[in-house]
C-alpha cells in the first residue's frame, strides 16, 4: 500500500535540479541511477540462484526421481526441456523473468505469480505489523536508553536488546503460544483468522488478501477484532528482533545528537526535556534508521518464513516452507527470485525516501 | 598489578591473546559483561567436547536395558528435562546439540574468514574490473535475506537428506555463503585504505612482490576489526543453523542432535501444553547466542576508545556520535545499508 504512495513523488524530482544546483548531483539523477541499479542486483541474485539450483541436478529428478523408471524420467525431463544445455535453459529462464513469468510449480501446477497474488498480501500484512511493533518498541526505548545513558535503565534496555536478537523468532513464537494461548487462553494459537471469519472474508467482493483491509471493508467490529487478535503474537515475535536493532540504533544516534550544541541551545531556551529528546535530538537521528529500515525489511521477509511456519500464517513464507518439504524446487526457485525482486525494489524505495529527507545522501 | 607495567617490558604471550588482553583492560560493567559471556561460552564448549560424558543417553537413543523410553514424559528423576514425542531424552539432545552447534559455527566462521579475507585483499589491493564485479555481487548477496540464501545453498549441497558430517558441512557452507560478503567488505575497505599508505609504497620501492605485500603487509594491518565481526557472526551462525533446522534442513534425529529441528517438532507439543520439549532447546540457543554476543559486544566496546570505560576519570565522558557495531551482521557496517553502498561516503 505504501509502495504506491511512495513511488509517486518522483514527479517533484523533475523540478528538483533547478533549485538543487548548489547541492551538487541532482535528486532526479540520483533516483534514476538508484533505479537502474535494481536491475544488476536482481540479475545477479537470479543468476546465482539459477546456477546454484542447477548444480543439484534438475528439479524433476529431485522431486519425483525415485518414483519413476529411468525411461519415464527421461521423458519428463525431455518434455520440460531439462535435457538441453544449461546456457539455453538459462537464457530461456531470463526471457521468462523479463516477461514477469516466474515459472509454474511442479507439485500443484500453480503459477508463481498466482501464488504471489494469493499469498503476497498475507506476508505484506505480517511484515507491516512487524515493522510497526519494531518501531513502537525500538524508538521510544532507544530514546530512553540514550537519555539515561549508563544508568541502570540503559543497562537493562541494552540487555533486553541483546535478548531480542538472541531469541530466534520461532522460539519467541513458541513461548508466546505457550503463555498466551495455552495457559492464559487469551490469544488464538495460530492462523490469520478464525474459520468463521475466514469464510466471511472469502465472501466479500474483490478481496485484497490483506485481512485487515478486508475486515474494515465489512465494517463488522467482531471481524476486525478477530483479525487483529490473530496478528498480535506473530507480529510481536517477528517485530521484537527488529525492535532490538532499532533500539540500539536510536540509542547510539540520539546519544550523538544529544551532545550537539543546538540541543544545549534549546535547553538554555527552556525547552522541556521531553521535547528535547523526542523532537530536537530524535529527528536527525532518524535518518540512519530509515536507511537501515530497508535492510530490516529484507530481514523481516526472511524472518517471515519462520514466523509464518510457526503460526500457520498462510503467506509466501508458509508456502515456501510447504514447497521446500515437498522438494518442489521450481517453486522454491520461483519464490526466491520473486523475493529478490521485492527486496531490491523495497531497498530502492527506502533509499529514495532517505534521499528526500536527507539532502546529504547523493551520489 | 598490570597497570604499573612499564611500556618497555615485554608482556607474556598469553596476556596478549585477543580475549585475555581485553579482559585485562576492561573494568566495571564492561568486565562483567565480558566475563559472563566467556563463562557462558565456556559452559557450551565443555558440553560440546564432553557430550558423551555429560549426556546420560545418546542423542538417538530410544531405549535402554529397562525398556523403551516413555513418550512425552514430563521431567522427573530419570529424564530430568522430560522426553520428546519420539521418545528422545530432551536433556541428552540439548547437550549433544551443543556439539553440533559448536562444530558448525567454528567451521562456518573459519571457512568464511579465509574466503572473505582472500577475496577482500585481492579485490581491494588489485582493484580493476574484478574488484567492481566482486563488489556488485557482494552487495547483491548482502542485501538478500540471508536465510533464503542459506536455504538455497543447503538444497544444493545436501539435497535435504544428510548424514552427520554431510549435515554439518552443508549447514556450515550455507552459512559461509551469507558471511563471506561481510568479511569481504571489511577487508576490502581496509585494503583500499592501506594501499596508499607509505609503508606499502616503500615496500614496492624495494621490490617486494605484490603477493608478499598483500598477504604480509596489508593483511596484517587489515585484520584489526576481524575478531569483532567474527564473534558477532558466530552468534548469527548459531541462529541461521537453528533456522535451517527449524525449516527441515537440519540434521536428522538419528544423525545428530540439532536444536532448531527439535524446536520444530516441539511446535505441535506446545499446543497441548507440553513445554519441556521446546523450552530447553530454545533456551540453549538463546544462551549460546547471548554468550557469544556478550563477548563480541565487549570486544567491540573495548576496541573503541570512545566506548571503553577507563579505570580513572570515569566521569565527564565526551559524548560522541558513536560508531558502535550493532548486533548481527545485518547492520554491521554501521548506519548505511548495502543498497546505498555509495552513499556511505556522503553521509559519513
Amino acid at each position: 500500500m505504501t509502495v504506491v504512495n511512495d513511488t509517486s513523488p518522483t514527479a517533484p524530482s523533475v523540478g528538483a535540479p533547478s533549485k538543487g544546483k548548489t547541492r551538487g548531483g541532482g535528486l532526479g539523477r540520483y533516483v534514476l541511477i538508484r533505479f537502474l541499479l535494481i536491475f544488476p542486483t536482481v540479475f545477479i541474485l537470479v543468476t546465482l540462484v539459477f546456477f546454484l539450483m542447477r548444480v543439484v541436478g534438475n528439479p524433476i529428478t529431485a522431486s519425483v526421481g525415485g518414483r519413476l523408471t529411468p525411461s519415464q524420467l527421461q521423458e519428463r525431463l525431455h518434455a520440460a526441456g531439462y535435457d538441453r544445455p544449461i546456457i539455453v535453459q538459462y537464457g530461456e529462464y531470463l526471457g521468462q523473468l523479463a516477461r514477469g513469468d516466474f515459472g509454474t510449480t511442479l507439485t500443484d501446477h500453480q503459477k508463481i505469480s498466482t501464488i504471489l497474488l494469493t499469498y503476497g498480501g498475507a506476508t505484506l500484512e505480517l511484515v507491516f505489523y512487524g515493522l510497526i511493533i519494531a518501531l513502537i518498541v525500538g524508538v521510544p526505548l532507544g530514546m530512553l536508553a540514550a537519555y539515561l545513558r549508563d544508568r541502570w535503565p540503559d543497562v537493562i534496555l541494552r540487555v533486553f536488546a541483546i535478548f531480542t536478537y538472541a531469541t530466534p523468532v520461532f522460539f519467541a513464537g513458541l513461548l508466546l503460544q505457550l503463555v498466551f494461548s495455552v495457559w492464559l487462553g487469551i490469544l488464538p494459537l495460530g492462523g490469520r483468522a478464525s474459520t468463521r471469519v475466514e469464510l466471511a472474508l472469502g465472501n466479500i467482493p474483490n478481496p485484497t488478501g490483506i485481512y485487515l483491509i478486508d475486515a474494515i471493508r465489512t465494517g463488522n467490529g467482531q471481524i476486525i477484532g478477530d483479525v487483529l487478535l490473530h496478528a498480535v503474537m506473530p507480529a510481536t515475535a517477528l517485530g521484537l528482533i527488529t525492535g532490538g536493532v532499532f533500539l540500539r540504533l536510536v540509542r547510539t544516534n540520539v546519544m550523538g545528537t544529544l551532545g550537539a550544541e543546538y540541543v544545549d541551545a534549546a535547553r538554555s531556551r527552556g525547552v522541556n526535556e521531553f521535547r528535547l529528546v523526542g523532537a530536537h535530538a530524535l529527528k536527525p537521528a532518524l535518518i540512519p534508521i530509515i536507511t537501515v529500515m530497508g535492510l530490516q525489511i529484507a530481514m523481516l521477509l526472511g524472518g517471515s518464513v519462520l514466523t509464518e511456519t510457526t503460526f500457520g500464517w498462510r503467506g509466501l513464507g508458509f508456502e515456501l516452507q510447504q514447497y521446500l518439504s515437498a522438494r518442489d524446487f521450481v517453486a522454491v526457485q520461483g519464490i526466491v527470485a520473486l523475493l529478490a525482486v521485492i527486496v531490491a525494489v523495497t531497498n530502492f524505495i527506502v533509499d529514495v525516501i532517505a534521499a528526500f529527507i536527507d539532502p546529504r545522501v547523493r551520489y | 598489578m598490570s597497570a604499573t607495567t612499564p611500556e618497555g617490558r615485554a608482556v607474556p604471550l598469553w596476556k596478549r591473546l585477543p580475549v585475555v588482553k581485553q579482559l585485562r583492560r576492561s573494568v566495571g560493567l564492561q568486565r562483567g559483561m565480558l566475563v559472563v559471556g566467556i563463562v557462558i561460552c565456556a559452559v557450551f564448549l565443555i558440553a560440546a567436547i564432553f557430550a558423551p560424558l555429560i549426556a546420560p543417553y545418546g542423542f538417538g537413543e530410544l531405549s535402554n536395558k529397562f525398556g523403551s523410553f516413555p513418550r512425552q514424559a514430563s521431567p522427573d528423576s530419570t529424564f530430568i528435562w522430560g522426553t520428546t514425542v519420539g521418545g528422545y531424552d530432551v536433556f541428552s539432545r540439548v547437550v549433544w546439540g551443543a556439539r553440533t552447534a559448536v562444530s558448525v559455527v567454528i567451521l562456518a566462521v573459519v571457512i568464511s574468514v579465509v574466503i572473505g579475507v582472500v577475496l577482500g585483499l585481492v579485490s581491494g589491493y588489485l582493484g580493476g574490473w574484478l574488484d567492481r564485479v566482486l563488489v556488485v555481487i557482494a552487495d547483491a548477496v548482502y542485501a538478500f535475506p540471508s536465510l533464503l540464501l542459506a536455504i538455497v545453498v543447503s538444497i544444493v549441497i545436501s539435497g535435504g537428506n544428510s548424514s552427520y558430517i554431510g549435515g554439518i558441512l552443508s549447514a556450515a557452507i550455507s552459512i559461509t555463503v551469507v558471511f563471506v560478503p561481510q568479511y569481504f567488505r571489511v577487508v576490502r575497505a581496509e585494503a583500499v585504505r592501506l594501499k596508499s599508505e607509505a609503508f606499502v609504497e616503500s615496500s614496492k620501492v624495494i621490490g617486494t612482490s605484490t603477493s608478499r605485500i598483500m598477504f604480509k603487509h596489508v593483511l596484517r594491518n587489515s585484520t584489526r576489526s576481524l575478531p569483532l565481526i567474527l564473534t558477532l557472526n558466530a552468534s548469527e551462525a548459531i541462529l541461521t543453523l537453528a533456522s535451517l533446522g527449524f525449516l527441515g534442513f537440519g540434521i536428522g534425529p538419528t544423525a545428530a542432535a540439532e536444536w532448531g529441528y527439535d524446536l520444530n517438532n516441539a511446535l505441535s507439543d506446545a499446543a497441548s501444553g507440553i513445554w519441556w520439549t521446546g523450552l530447553f532447546p530454545g533456551l540453549a540457543i538463546v544462551m549460546l547466542v547471548l554468550g557469544v554476543t556478550l563477548v563480541g559486544e565487549s570486544l567491540n566496546d573495548l576496541a573503541d576508545p570512545r566506548l571503553r570505560t577507563r579505570r580513572r576519570a570515569r566521569r565527564k565522558k565526551s559524548v560522541v556520535a558513536s560508531t558502535e557495531t550493532t548486533a548481527g551482521g545485518s547492520t554491521g557496517t554501521g548506519t548505511t545499508g548495502p543498497g546505498t553502498g555509495t552513499t556511505e561516503e556522503a553521509t559519513a
